[in-house]
């Protein structure tokens, strides 16, 4: 990134880039924040994939919408009644992959790919219509396949802001039902939850998210500012209210610093800018989130090793055997439990004993509790300590005798 | 007609039709195994594939293309199961999340790269050109009997040719397997088939088809024909073979009746020009799909297929 343009993107994030652009970038944190949030409860219902079909279902009823305006007498460029052919359209996009996946046999994935890729094919042809209509310029309607910021109109901007604010409040009051259906249907429909209302106002958000997000994110993409802050939120937390959050959080910085970027370096469509910070927020968590996280599972996966090692070693040296593998020696006299020469110290003795007791209680209590949970709890890493109560471990030692002395 | 037929709609007819049947053949066993979206996803991440193919090469050379956007779909299809055995997330969403930040990817790319000297755009990406694969050196029927003009016609006719031949021989040849491991995956492999290797293997054979079908006709008619002929005419039968050859027909009918209508269709409503002939394809496709949902005799299916829904 070079040093002015770096320096235009801080502007942006300022929003020192003046007045339209500081507005698209507040609208598109909103929407991020909303689609994010709304996005979460999709996941969690398992139907992420539905909104791709609703995004592409979009662009015929922008096409249409064009064309009645035309024949109205405006020039057709009007945003809000784009928004509203659009929106039309994808409900009838979204009626119809319900209506397939629920009266044929067809799966729903199929529904969604014939409804995607048919409605966006006859969208693509209204578009060469209207390019052929004679007027030339096309209303950019080009902008809302990949989304494009730079020099909208204020009111758009308006439109945008305010349409946000709006899907926020809305995932706000709405947030306890729609958290229920989505962490478990059945049992919200018992705790008297009307599920297919809220089913329902929950793709009404997502057809909200995607129409105000076409001017901003594009119908291409805007399922990725749908899908990824909620899958990256996933990494965080195993708990639905958290992921909500987490997951509007992660959309509105996508939303916010995307559309900062796009408002610095013009020439770039806004949604591919957008969708990639969302990413890479993504892969940042991916590699880095405490529990889930690959450099989380790599170092989990490392201590367990050492744990084994250390175990197995122990075991060796209580058995008085010879311990010829590098690791192993490496994590016993890194822990003091050996000399460099490989004799065990005061320490290591002690500790060997204490392992080999303790093998030999599991030992024990695996016969006694054969046919119980206890015996599957064995791993040879478990102190029995952990497991069974001191009178039953008394029990054990009556029956095995005391503890055996590990000799140097 | 004559002359100009030949010309001027003989060969985008044949290179529509052949890119339908290639996709309508790996998409039979995709709707099958629940998998339809695979289309969807890799006529997406084909496009970084193959800017990068152009950025590496400087060239559109079919075959640079071709391996960079296989490499592109192989390197989706590794990061989706890394998402969803590294997050435990659901097939869907891990899709999702690949797919879309892949075509962001290769936008951006895109426009920072400068190929105003080729044909690489956005658009043509996804709507395709399917009219611009005309046929100049034609003088009529008998150029089909000339070596001089037959060595002229578009370079994607015979590539797309050979790809529908391969995906029908492939078919041919792995037809058991295909068959057993779709409908009973346990089974196949308690029969020695090697599943993972084949299912793996018709993503990439999809992938291949789509890459073909894509360079000619954009994405739309690759995820259109993946799906709508093979879903058309799993609504008309319970017979596998019965049901690939319906979506051959349903596929080359929507190839031939979208040409007619995108070329012809606007003039007899008083129009000046054509439209999109790869939106138009796609149209039919789903106007067939909606008959067979409402007509189709197999439509509701079998009370085990219902149970699943």
């Amino acid at each position: 990134m070079s040093e002015t343009l770096s320096g235009a993107v801080v502007e942006a994030l300022l929003l020192q880039a003046g007045y339209n652009a500081a507005l698209v970038a507040i609208g598109a944190g909103l929407l991020g924040i909303a689609a994010g949030a709304g996005g979460s409860f999709l996941f969690l219902r398992k139907r992420a994939l539905v909104s791709d079909a609703v995004a592409h279902a979009t662009l015929p009823g922008v096409g249409l919408a064009f064309m009645v305006m035309v024949a109205l007498g405006s020039d057709g460029r009007s945003l809000p009644g784009l928004l509203l052919g659009s929106a039309l359209s994808a409900t009838a996009g979204l009626y119809l992959v319900d209506w397939i996946s629920r009266r044929t046999r067809l799966a729903e994935d199929a529904a969604i790919g014939a409804v995607l890729s048919v409605f966006f094919g006859f969208g693509v042809v209204l578009l060469t219509i209207i390019q052929t209509l004679g007027r030339g310029r096309q209303a950019g309607l080009e902008d809302f396949l990949l989304g494009s910021t730079a020099g909208m109109l204020f009111q758009d901007a308006v439109i945008i802001a305010v349409g946000g604010a709006l899907a926020v409040t809305v995932v706000l009051a709405m947030r306890r039902p729609m958290m229920l259906v989505a962490f478990d249907a059945e049992y919200a429909a018992a705790s008297g939850i009307h599920v297919r209302t809220v089913d329902l106002i929950m793709m009404a958000l997502v057809m909200a998210v995607t129409v105000i997000g076409l001017k901003v994110v594009g119908l291409i993409l805007i399922v990725a500012m749908l899908i990824i802050p909620a899958v990256t939120a996933r990494f965080w937390t195993d708990r639905t209210e958290r992921l909500v959050i987490i997951a509007g959080i992660v959309g509105g910085l996508a939303g916010y610093v995307g559309a900062a970027i796009s408002a610095a370096a013009p020439a770039l469509p806004t949604g591919p800018v957008i969708v990639l910070v969302a990413f890479a927020i993504f892969g940042a968590s991916l590699l880095f989130a405490p529990n889930r996280g690959v450099l989380a599972a790599a170092l989990r996966h490392r201590r367990f090793r050492l744990r084994v090692h250390e175990r197995q070693g122990l075991l060796a040296l209580a058995r008085g055997e010879p311990i010829l593998d590098g690791l192993t020696l490496r994590v016993l006299r890194s822990q003091g439990l050996i000399r460099p020469d490989g004799v065990a110290t005061e320490d290591g003795r002690a500790q060997a004993a204490k392992a080999q007791l303790d093998e030999r209680r599991w030992q024990e209590a695996r016969q006694i509790y054969r046919n119980e949970a206890i015996a599957g709890r064995y791993d040879g890493l478990t102190a029995i300590e952990q497991v069974l109560t001191p009178d039953e471990i008394t029990e054990i030692d009556r029956r095995i005798g005391g503890p055996a002395r590990v000799e140097a | 007609m004559g002359n100009e037929f030949v010309q001027f709609s003989l060969t985008p007819l044949l290179i529509g039709i052949l890119a339908a049947v290639a996709c309508a053949l790996p998409g039979n066993f995709l709707i099958l195994r629940r998998q339809a979206l695979i289309g969807d996803a890799i006529s997406h991440v084909v496009l970084p594939g193959i800017v990068v193919a152009f950025l590496l090469t400087g060239t559109v050379a079919s075959l640079s293309m071709l391996l960079g956007a296989a490499g592109a779909a192989i390197v989706a299809v590794v990061l989706i199961e890394a998402v969803k055995r590294l997050g435990r997330i659901e097939p869907g969403a891990a899709m999702g999340v690949v797919f879309t930040a892949m075509f962001a990817g290769g936008v951006l790319l895109l426009e920072q790269t400068d190929t105003s000297t080729v044909h690489l755009d956005v658009e043509h990406a996804l709507m395709g050109n399917l009219e611009s694969l005309v046929w100049f050196q034609a003088q009529g029927w008998q150029s089909l009997t000339d070596p001089a003009a037959l060595a002229a016609v578009p370079p994607e006719l015979p590539r797309i040719a050979s790809v529908c031949l391969a995906m029908a021989v492939l078919m041919v040849v792995f037809w058991r397997p295909l068959k057993l491991s779709t409908f009973d995956e346990g089974f196949a492999s308690a029969m020695g088939i090697p599943t993972a290797v084949l299912s793996f293997g018709l993503v990439v054979a999809a992938a291949v088809a789509a890459v073909a079908s894509f360079d000619a006709v954009g994405s739309i008619i690759v995820i259109a024909m993946f799906i709508c002929p093979p879903a058309a005419a799993r609504l008309m039968t319970d017979r596998l073979e019965t049901q690939i050859w319906w979506s051959v027909a349903f596929a080359v009918a929507s190839a031939v009746c979208g040409y007619v209508l995108a070329g012809y269709g606007p003039l007899w409503f008083g129009g000046q020009h054509a439209v999109s002939a790869a939106g138009m394809i796609a149209t039919v496709s789903g106007v067939i799909l909606g008959l067979a949902c409402l007509f189709g005799p197999r439509r509701q299916g079998a009370g085990m297929v219902r149970a699943e829904g």
